[in-house]
């Protein structure tokens, strides 16, 4: 019932005759709205019997029941009768309901000792370590199958995601390259002008952003970019029984969902990553140009004489691996999602860290073979 | 109570829904008494869930209004609508619990907001709501840890948790078990019954509609509107059209 301005609020008038109390309530009783409280009631007062009564109840909900449940409970502490004989049945009844779930309701304690929760943090350990391993072992087999089949492969879905991850992401890619090899050509600038050398501004960018800053950049954008969406978007999968009706079907999810996505960004990154490297080099082409006057071409001369077609390669094929990185840490986030959407939510950040610690940590390895092998 | 007739609990006029300038449903008069239970009825499609979300302002009208208890519902004055939204509860198909909330915080989340209450008062009414759907001792499960039939169970709780004058419900029996849905059906009727609950339910569960509807409209994708209303069984009885008596005595339950 709608409770409108003029409706009288909840009263509570108390009378002790002979040792009995008699309370009585009266007006609209609504939980929305404050109530009386039994302390103040009960003031100074100490009964050895209550009677309640509700004959003057115009509206009625939960508050109502709370105000007896609270009388009921101090009765019973202090070993006061409490009458409720004069309740209506509907009342008594609900009252009843709210004292046994008051004494069912236990707390579920899921605090748990430190042992145990060491204990299972290990074995989470293992059994994450043991997914990934699985996971890379069926993505390995599943290329395997796209070598040996490739008709049967889904090139549609393939280009799709190339869009998504490629062509969509120019803009991003081009600025922050841009604005990388701005700031490199700044601080390069500063050190080097102390030595004159201002010229080999152009080696630093150039060799900077080919063999480092370009993939890595692209790595980490298109993991923020793409492995969150595709985590995001198997999560929701996962989360909707897709994934359950593709494996009903026999199609394996990596057949069909992941592969795909992972040639996309292999194929993706080292392009982005290329063109990650060009528009770096034209930032610090442009800070050359206006801070310390050299002219755009004496910049690309000296470029080409320190950057050689191998030091374009390392940066290459760093950008396979960290787009397999992205793609694979994505996609096994997103097919590990537990069935929510707070489950999703999580898959999308845990895809991102995976991918960017992955990416770090690939890059010192990359640096340290291609040190061996005189890259 | 006052001797003056009660307005309708809910009175819909005119009203058009649809989405982006589609029309669904067009030119729907109907009202709804107080303490009333309501059955909204259809076949798929013809725009159930659709009118039930006009109806709770999720979205506007594209025609007509719609009132409850005589006071228009206004989406411009968020004061005004807020107020009333406290009088609704609202059980969504799936429960639409809030996942990263256990049951106890999905239910208290409604109270904190809009009661006065203590947390120690929360609790017990918590632990009555829960009670009363019969999911006693969940009180710290995530919605993601329990079943379906459970989440639905709970939704209600949440939607009972204001002791709201009108409770809608999409769909409370679809995906239960026949068991289950009775015991749903049988709890309506006890809610009905304490608080003197209006409940507008969208359902094409036949056992339902007789077992708990007082009145229902059905609703015909063809026709845009609402082809029959009235009490069911009358409808059965009563009725003519041949699209009226194919969808109640589907599997008429004898009386």
């Amino acid at each position: 019932m709608p409770v409108s301005p003029a409706a009288p609020r909840a009263r509570v008038s108390a009378l002790a005759v002979d040792g009995v109390l008699e309370v009585s309530l009266a007006g609209t009783w609504k939980i929305t709205e404050p109530r009386p409280s039994w302390r103040e009631v009960r003031g100074t007062l100490d009964p050895a019997r209550v009677r309640l009564r509700v004959d003057q109840v115009e509206q009625w909900d939960s508050s109502l029941l709370l105000f007896l449940f609270g009388v009921q409970q101090w009765c019973r502490a202090t070993g006061a009768h409490c009458d409720p004989d004069a309740l209506p049945e509907k009342i008594r009844r609900l009252l009843a309901q709210l004292a046994s779930s008051h004494e069912t309701s236990v707390p579920f304690d899921r605090t748990e000792n430190f042992l145990i929760t060491v204990g299972r943090a290990t074995q989470d350990v293992l059994v994450k370590a043991r997914a990934i391993s699985h996971f890379v072992g069926e993505c390995v087999l599943s290329a395997g199958r796209l070598v040996r089949r490739p008709g049967a492969f889904r090139w549609h879905d393939c280009l799709v995601e190339m869009q998504q991850c490629g062509a969509m992401a120019l803009p991003i890619v081009g600025l922050i390259s841009f604005l990388v090899g701005v700031t490199l050509a700044y601080t390069g600038a500063l050190v080097l002008r102390q030595y004159g050398g201002d010229i080999f501004v152009a080696d630093l960018i150039g060799l900077a952003m080919v063999r480092e800053m370009g993939a890595m950049l692209t790595g980490v954008v298109l993991a923020g970019r793409t492995g969150a969406a595709f985590a995001a978007t198997l999560g929701n999968m996962q989360a909707n029984e897709e994934i359950d009706a593709l494996e009903t079907l026999g199609i394996p999810a990596v057949n069909f969902l992941v592969l795909p996505r992972l040639l996309a960004l292999g194929v993706m990154l080292p392009l982005l990553a290329l063109y990650a490297d060009a528009c770096g080099i034209l930032g610090g082409m442009a800070v050359s140009r206006g801070l310390l006057a050299i002219s755009p071409t004496a910049y690309w001369i000296e470029l080409q004489t320190i950057v050689s077609l191998s030091d374009v390669l390392v940066g290459v094929i760093k950008a396979v691996a960290f787009g397999l990185i992205v793609g694979l840490a994505g996609c096994l986030r997103g097919l590990q999602a537990e069935r929510s959407a707070a489950g999703v939510g999580q898959a999308a950040t845990s895809a991102v860290v995976t991918a960017i610690l992955f990416i770090i940590v690939a890059d010192a390895v990359f640096a340290v073979l291609f040190n061996i092998v005189g890259l | 109570m006052p001797a003056a007739p009660l307005p309708p609990a809910i009175a819909v006029t005119g009203l058009a829904c649809g989405y982006d300038g589609r029309a669904v449903l067009t030119d729907l008069t109907f009202a709804v008494a107080p303490g009333e239970i309501f059955f909204i009825i259809g076949g798929s499609g013809c725009g159930k869930s659709t009118l039930l979300r006009h109806l709770v302002g999720l979205r506007p009208p594209q025609a007509g209004t719609v009132e409850f208890f005589g006071q228009p519902f206004s989406p411009h004055d968020p004061a005004a609508q807020r107020a009333r939204l406290q009088t609704f509860g609202v059980l969504y198909q799936g429960g639409a619990l809030w996942s990263s909330l256990t049951l106890r915080q999905n239910v208290a989340l409604p109270l904190e907001e809009y009661t006065p209450l203590s947390q120690a008062e929360i609790r017990e009414v918590v632990a009555l709501k829960l009670s009363q759907v019969g999911l006693t001792g969940f009180e710290d499960y995530y919605p993601s840890e329990i079943s379906g039939g459970m989440r639905k169970r709970a939704g209600l709780a949440r939607a009972l948790a204001l002791d709201p004058a009108i409770v809608f419900l999409d769909e409370p029996s679809a995906g239960l078990d026949p068991i289950t849905s009775r015991r749903l059906d049988e709890l309506l009727l006890q809610i009905r019954e304490l608080f003197g609950t209006t409940l507008v339910v969208v359902s094409h569960e036949l056992d339902s509609i007789f077992r708990l509807a007082d009145r229902v409209i059905l609703l015909d994708r063809g026709a845009q509107g609402i082809i029959a209303a009235g009490p069911p069984r009358a409808l059965v009885a009563g009725s003519r059209d041949p699209r009226v008596t194919e969808f109640l005595q589907r599997e008429a339950p004898p009386q």
